[in-house]
């Protein structure tokens, strides 16, 4: 059993429909912890201990979050900014998320040729996310292909909310063929790499 | 004079015994007043009291009841079940005559018999049926509405009943009764109609009914802000009192039925702001009338008479409780009422009522009954309603479960738009019940001024003139169903003593409360609340951070430092409040003063050892490595 954070943001929860269908499936999840960041800070006043504390309770991070210009939504960045400080997640004596998980769930508006070099986003989604990844990998975590959903204000959200609650079910229970899962460039709700089941 | 007192000494201890018991046991508080009068039947008789005049005296409880119930119904609302007060009502009372009478024409009475009995018969109970819905909350179902419009129509009927009855009147028994004359009314009465003939009577009528439409709508407002400049709380049960006794006296005055006069009255005052305050000062002597009007329903049955005729007796209250039932159930299924609600209509509603003793008197007085028939329907009666709770329960244990999933539903939907009840709308109260109704909740807004009354209603706010710290007002005002309590009063004490009381009370609702003080915060989170807003803390925080900003520090390093501040303010504010003791002054609580003492000495060392108490804390995010933190790394990778 892996000990999962759930995080999740987005500031217009009332018009957002994917991932709120994504938290609607992850809340039937048990065993994990769930936080609503725009819930929890909405004066974006993070308290950098008690998200300390969390994430050195956890082994599994999971952000979701709708992509904002290539990126995600302030409060994410905020989080980051406050919480993963120096001498805690990285620089001097700062190894206490060494070893943990951190994987991204996003959603994106543009459908998926778009990213590529020839679409018109100019470049992969991976080229995008790459603040992120190297985000974690200062931090000494290992950096999880994301799970992803293009073209998300026109799909319907059932398939990846449904995949979304397998996928922290597949975290949770060490399901997941971690080898594949960082080496993927994306994984998609047909694509989880769960361990084949014997 | 002990006379009296011995009376009401033996009713108040039967019912403060019986009813707690009853409820306990889910029977209801109706069938323990029943109960407490059985049980005292053979007291009052030892004793010679005449239990039918103080059932007539008791009566009066109907009467108000009624005004309650206008006072909740809002004439729009009225108007809207017009259909089913005419159709539903209409009908149930037609058909259940007509079916009655057959029932007795087949038992061998003769036609004008049987239609009295069907008439007498065919009223249902207002005082048991509402009583019983109000308590287990079944007043705003589909079947409690039905119910309560057919109860609505019966009272109506019973003008036109009365009218029709003499006509009835049988030779044979007429001749021997000549004595009892006309005035068979117990005690003096006064009548506006006597001796004018029929257009004169109906003059009058309109006038009375007029005078308490203008009165209600024009009357009340003066005379309430009159009242209310005395400050005095007794003054206003008076008041209203003597509205609702004066209306009643009026009524009968022209020969209409009380009840429905005061209930017109209720319907008139449904808008105005003294509603709640008019609720909760009748409310208690509805109660205590109904009680005991209900303990003279146990204690007047004659049970030489029912143990004489045990098998015919409840052979006849089956069945018109049957006959009524199916009458009442066809109806349910021809108005298209949902299955729960059509049990609970039909079940409900099927026993004779307190009209019917009435009526009964009525009719004897009238020679349309033998006594003897009279008697046996009086126990009928009596038995019919006893045995209403009953069925109650049956409703209540068999048929509500099955139709479980609908009620879930329904209740589901009254929490999506529950209410806010603000107490105190002043300088606090007001900016939140503005903020409130702009993002387009309801709110229902309790004070205790009668010149704020008047700004708030002609901006449309649905504002309740009194003291909300009245338990009985804050339950007419609906905080059994609010969702969220603002206690926005200024009296420190009272927002405390009312912050515990709504919190013992109705733990389901949540309470903000406007604190005065830090000391205040202490005091409310002693009472149980646990969402205290300083009323000038976030001003007086803002105004800090202005001159911050005005003596030249960074707007953003300025924002910081307010937080930084405010934080540390509600922990130490969070850290003293559990020892605070209400009943101890905190210089004198030990726990208290040493703890607050050891963080002040805290922070007053962080301000002598860096000039600023709370920079440190705030530096710490955003700041970037330090030299030394920078060399580690280079020196690690």
């Amino acid at each position: 059993m892996a000990r999962v954070i759930h995080y999740h943001a987005h500031p217009g929860q009332k018009f957002s429909n994917t991932n709120r269908a994504m938290m609607r499936a992850a809340s039937q999840v048990e065993g994990i912890t769930r936080v609503d960041l725009y819930a929890e800070y909405p004066r974006y006043n993070v308290n950098t201990d008690r998200e300390q504390a969390r994430l050195l309770d956890h082994d599994v991070i999971v952000f979701q979050f709708p992509l904002y210009w290539y990126s995600s939504p302030s409060l994410v960045k905020e989080w980051i900014d406050l919480v993963l400080e120096h001498g805690f997640a990285y620089g001097a004596g700062g190894n206490k998320l060494a070893g943990k998980t951190l994987m991204l769930a996003i959603t994106t508006a543009g459908p998926q040729d778009a990213y590529a070099p020839q679409g018109y986003q100019r470049h992969t989604l991976r080229t995008f996310l790459t603040p992120f990844e190297q985000t974690a990998r200062l931090c000494k975590m290992q950096f999880a292909a994301p799970y992803v959903q293009y073209s998300a204000l026109k799909t319907d959200a059932a398939d990846h909310a449904a995949g979304f609650a397998r996928l922290l079910q597949g975290l949770r229970d060490d399901r997941l063929d971690m080898r594949r899962a960082l080496t993927a460039e994306v994984i998609t709700h047909d694509t989880l790499p769960f361990v084949d089941e014997v | 004079m002990t006379g009296f007192l011995m009376l009401a000494f033996l009713f108040l201890v039967a019912g403060v015994v019986a009813v707690p018991i009853a409820t306990r046991l889910g029977l209801g508080s109706v069938l323990g007043y029943l109960i407490a009068g059985i049980v005292i039947s053979p007291l009052l008789s030892g004793l010679g009291v005449d239990v039918i005049s103080i059932q007539h005296f008791a009566e009066f409880g109907v009467v108000m009841m009624l005004f309650l119930v206008g006072l909740e119904l809002e004439p729009k609302l009225l108007w809207a079940m017009r259909a089913k007060l005419l159709g539903l009502g209409g009908l149930q009372v037609l058909l259940t005559t007509l079916a009655v009478m057959g029932a007795a024409m087949a038992l061998g009475q003769s036609w004008t018999i049987a239609l009295a009995i069907g008439l007498v018969l065919a009223l249902s109970s207002t005082a048991i049926v509402l009583q019983t819905l109000n308590e287990k909350g079944l007043m705003k179902s589909d079947g409690g509405q039905s119910s309560f419009a057919v109860l609505l129509f019966q009272d109506i009927a019973v003008i036109p009943i009365l009218a029709l009855i003499p006509l009835l009147a049988l030779p044979d028994l007429t001749s021997t009764a000549a004595e009892h004359a006309a005035g068979s009314d117990h005690g003096t009465s006064f009548s506006l109609v006597d001796g004018l003939n029929g257009w004169q009577t109906a003059l009058v009528t309109i006038a009375a009914i007029a005078a308490v439409g203008l009165g209600g709508a024009y009357l009340t407002r003066p005379v309430f802000r009159f009242i209310a400049t005395a400050r005095l709380r007794e003054l206003f049960t008076a008041t209203a009192l003597m509205f609702v006794v004066g209306i009643a006296l009026l009524m009968s005055m022209v020969g209409l039925s009380p009840a429905l006069g005061t209930f017109l009255a209720g319907v008139v005052l449904a808008n105005s702001e003294y509603r709640h305050e008019l609720e909760s000062d009748i409310d208690p002597f509805r109660g205590l009338l109904l009680g005991l009007f209900f303990m003279t329903v146990g204690a007047s049955i004659n049970f030489a008479l029912l143990f004489e005729n045990f098998g015919t007796i409840l052979g006849l209250t089956v069945g018109l409780i049957a006959i009524k039932a199916a009458v009442l159930l066809i109806l349910a299924r021809v108005f298209k009422l949902a299955d729960g609600d059509r049990w609970l209509f039909g079940l409900g509603m099927a026993q004779a009522g307190e009209f019917g003793f009435v009526l009964l008197s009525f009719v004897v007085a009238n020679h349309v009954l033998p006594t003897a028939i009279a008697d046996r329907l009086l126990l009928v009666v009596a038995l019919s309603m006893m045995l209403t709770p009953a069925l109650f329960i049956f409703y209540e244990r068999v048929i509500l479960p099955r139709y479980d999933r609908e009620q879930e539903q329904e209740a589901g939907e009254i929490e999506a738009n529950g209410q806010v009840i603000i107490a105190g709308h002043g300088r606090f109260g007001g900016i939140i019940n503005r903020m409130l109704l702009s993002a387009g909740y309801q709110t229902t807004v309790l004070d205790f001024s009668a010149a704020q009354m008047d700004m708030l209603r002609s901006y449309g706010v649905r504002a309740f003139f009194g003291d909300a710290t009245r338990p009985d007002l804050l339950h007419a005002a609906g905080i059994a169903e609010a969702k969220v309590l603002v206690i926005a009063i200024d009296d420190k004490d009272q927002a405390t003593a009312l912050a515990r009381y709504v919190r013992d009370t109705y733990p389901h609702v949540h309470t903000v409360a406007r604190a005065h003080d830090r000391i205040h915060v202490y005091a409310l989170y002693a009472a149980g609340c646990r969402d205290i807003i300083r009323e000038t803390f976030d001003s007086s925080v803002r105004a800090g951070r202005s001159v911050y900003e005005a003596m030249g520090m960074h707007p953003f390093e300025a924002e910081q430092l307010v937080r930084a501040f405010t934080d540390d303010d509600r922990a130490t504010l969070v850290e003293l409040a559990p020892l605070f003791d209400p009943d101890i002054p905190h210089h004198e609580n030990a726990p208290f003063r040493e703890r607050s003492k050891a963080l002040m000495a805290e922070r007053q060392a962080q301000l002598v050892a860096r000039g600023e108490a709370f920079r440190i804390r705030t530096n710490r995010d955003w700041s970037p490595p330090t030299a030394k933190d920078v060399a580690a790394e280079e020196k690690s990778s």
